[in-house]
């Protein structure tokens, strides 16, 4: 509960936790305040926004309502963001987790691998990824989840390695558990919370180079995202920028709620680094 | 120069990582659909079973898959990077070619928010919790957020529509050949709205880790010890402070050299630049894996020579490190 109590004390963490609640109160109703499908035309192309009430934020170069492509789109973020991050998290803890237990030739072999991974661009890895398996959304979900986990792992592999030999890890062994038991049961308990936080970050990144995928015209084509549709924007920059302008400020607010949450997780999770 | 051994030992500790990502990479494009012939063959408006077997054999696409990750390998060691049948010329030339542009603006990129992100730091961490450091930790927060593509599409609509004071991309003005100082200068203004497109995430994380390693080094003995000295404020900042502060920022480099790399495929699309960024993406759209599998090579030689650079520097800042090594 102290937790709780430092993180509401926190300005920027509230604003944070609204704007982050608004995102995802944006996602949940968008079925129910726009029940057409938003890729379908709704009326003239390239109306400015705050002119027509039926479209709020106008419309784009084909005649899209782009207020209903911006509640949907913050649906795709969000699934494309939290999915990407749980397998990134996930990949993360299992590699960390066995490197920081085992040592020796078992952390030598995973870290090198890590060590590949981080050495190749991400971005780069992702257009490999998407030219080999295609660009639906599972599998840009995916590849964003795999290009994300390294930085996870090594934090995991940290914690492993100070956790490991303390006396209650010690004492699990006396009593004879066995190693997947206390790798999962006693140390990652304990190694977690740190892993948690940085979630928030590998969440933004993730948010980012999905936005950015799709950008580029390589992520899925068929659903509203925002990257897609400041994609779409681009060609007519010159006159109707606000195409691309809006989803831009989606996507910037999305990841400042995400950054701005972790942040305020750690700072009340870890009361002393909070001077910092 | 135990320095250079130490930083030496490091790379040769990361060529095994380079072959691994060949290997990794190499086998992964086996599984996409289509090679370098299909996209010859959709090249020549198409063309028979027979052409197609006889093409394969020509390139050996028609061997084992080992046979060919060892050839590919083979050649590799004599800097042959094979052919882009979609440019006509062999990769390491094509890469050749887009490489200045991206090392330019990566240099700049790193430069401006090297410099910038140290400044900001440097004066949030003098006022901390004071208006100075809010402002500059709230625009650095707004920084981290931003998506750079979309950063650079209103650059380019507020200073290349509007304002009309910068070109809206390209490397240079091809309409007009210029030579000498005009055509360094054209390049330079070419390349304003990337560099700041570029670095503005890079600037935000520097000026947090900045201010967070300058607030650290300012609570240590050794500062209280200068400013007993009766040492001016200033003094003891430049001279005893910042050398201190400066470690974190110099690892950050070299951390960050393949995200930076990553961002400049982005960037150099919305800039139209013609560098390696633009080429990766390229080479995605047109199925031109030989080339995708070069920049890739290419893109890991970059980062880990980044690192090579970061470790002398970072032994330079620190004398400890090279004598503990």
């Amino acid at each position: 509960m102290d937790a709780a109590k430092r993180y509401f004390r926190s300005p920027a963490a509230v604003i944070g936790l609204i704007l982050l609640l608004l995102v995802i109160a944006m996602a949940v109703s968008a079925g129910f305040l726009y029940p057409r499908d938003p890729l379908a035309l709704a009326g003239r192309p390239l109306v400015w926004p705050f002119s027509n009430p039926r479209f709020l934020l106008g419309t784009d170069n084909s005649g899209r309502d782009i207020a209903a492509q911006i509640f949907y789109g913050a649906r795709i973020s969000l699934l494309i963001g939290g999915v990407a991050t749980m397998i990134a998290i996930l990949i993360g803890i299992l590699v960390g987790a066995f490197a920081g237990y085992y040592g020796g030739w078992v952390d030598n072999v995973l870290m090198r691998i890590t060590e590949a991974f981080q050495t190749l661009p991400n971005f780069v890895l992702l257009l490999v990824l998407v030219a080999v398996f295609g660009s639906t959304l599972t599998t840009v979900t995916i590849a964003v989840g795999v290009v994300s986990w390294p930085a996870p792992a090594r934090l995991t592999r940290a914690e492993f390695l100070s956790l490991r030999n303390r006396e209650f890890v010690q004492a699990g062994k006396t009593l004879g558990m066995k190693d997947v038991q206390l790798i999962l049961g006693e140390i990652l308990p304990n190694a977690l919370p740190p892993v948690i936080v940085y979630a928030s970050v590998v969440m933004a990144v993730a948010i980012l180079l999905e936005s950015a995928l799709a950008f580029l015209r390589l992520s899925d084509p068929n659903v509203a995202s925002w990257g897609n549709l400041i994609g779409l924007g681009r060609d007519v920059l010159r006159v109707q920028w606000y195409v691309s302008a809006i989803p831009g400020i989606a996507i910037l607010v999305t990841v400042l709620a995400v950054s701005l949450v972790g942040q305020g997780l750690n700072d009340a999770l870890n009361p002393r680094l909070k001077s910092r | 120069m135990r320095i250079l051994s130490l930083a030496g030992r490091r790379l040769a500790a990361s060529i095994p990582t380079l072959f691994l990502i060949l290997i990794g990479v190499f086998l992964l494009l086996q599984l996409a659909p289509g090679d370098t012939v299909d996209a010859l063959m959709a090249q020549m408006g198409g063309g028979d079973a027979a052409t197609a077997q006889e093409l394969r054999k020509f390139y050996g696409l028609d061997l084992s898959v080992p046979a060919q990750l060892g050839s590919y390998l083979w050649h590799l060691v004599r800097l042959d990077l094979g052919f882009s049948s979609i440019y006509g010329k062999p990769v390491a030339t094509v890469i050749l070619e887009r490489l200045p542009p991206t090392i330019l603006l990566m240099t700049a990129s790193l430069s401006f928010a090297f410099f910038f992100g140290l400044l900001f730091g440097v004066i949030a961490a003098r006022g901390v919790n004071r208006w100075p450091d809010t402002m500059i930790s709230t625009l650095g927060l707004i920084f981290y957020a931003t998506p750079s593509f979309w950063f650079g599409l209103m650059a380019i609509v507020v200073f290349s529509v509007y304002l009309q004071w910068l070109p809206p991309g390209g490397f240079e003005d091809i309409g007009t050949v210029q030579t000498g100082i005009w055509r360094v200068l054209d390049i330079a203004a070419h390349l304003v709205l990337p560099t700041l497109t570029l670095g503005l995430i890079f600037l935000a994380i520097y000026l947090r880790i900045m201010r967070a390693s300058m607030l650290e080094v300012l609570n240590l003995d050794f500062v209280r010890t200068a400013r007993a000295k009766g040492l001016d404020e200033t003094h003891v900042i430049t001279r005893h402070v910042l050398r201190n502060a400066l470690l974190p920022m110099v690892t950050l480099i070299g951390l960050q050299a393949g995200t930076m790399l990553g961002g400049s495929v982005v960037v150099e699309s919305v800039f139209s630049l013609p560098g390696l960024g633009r080429l990766a993406y390229e080479s995605v759209v047109q199925r031109d894996l030989n080339t995708l599998l070069g920049i890739v090579f290419v893109s890991a030689l970059l980062v880990i020579s980044v690192n090579f650079v970061v470790d002398l520097l970072y032994a330079r800042l620190d004398p400890r490190i090279a004598t503990e090594g």
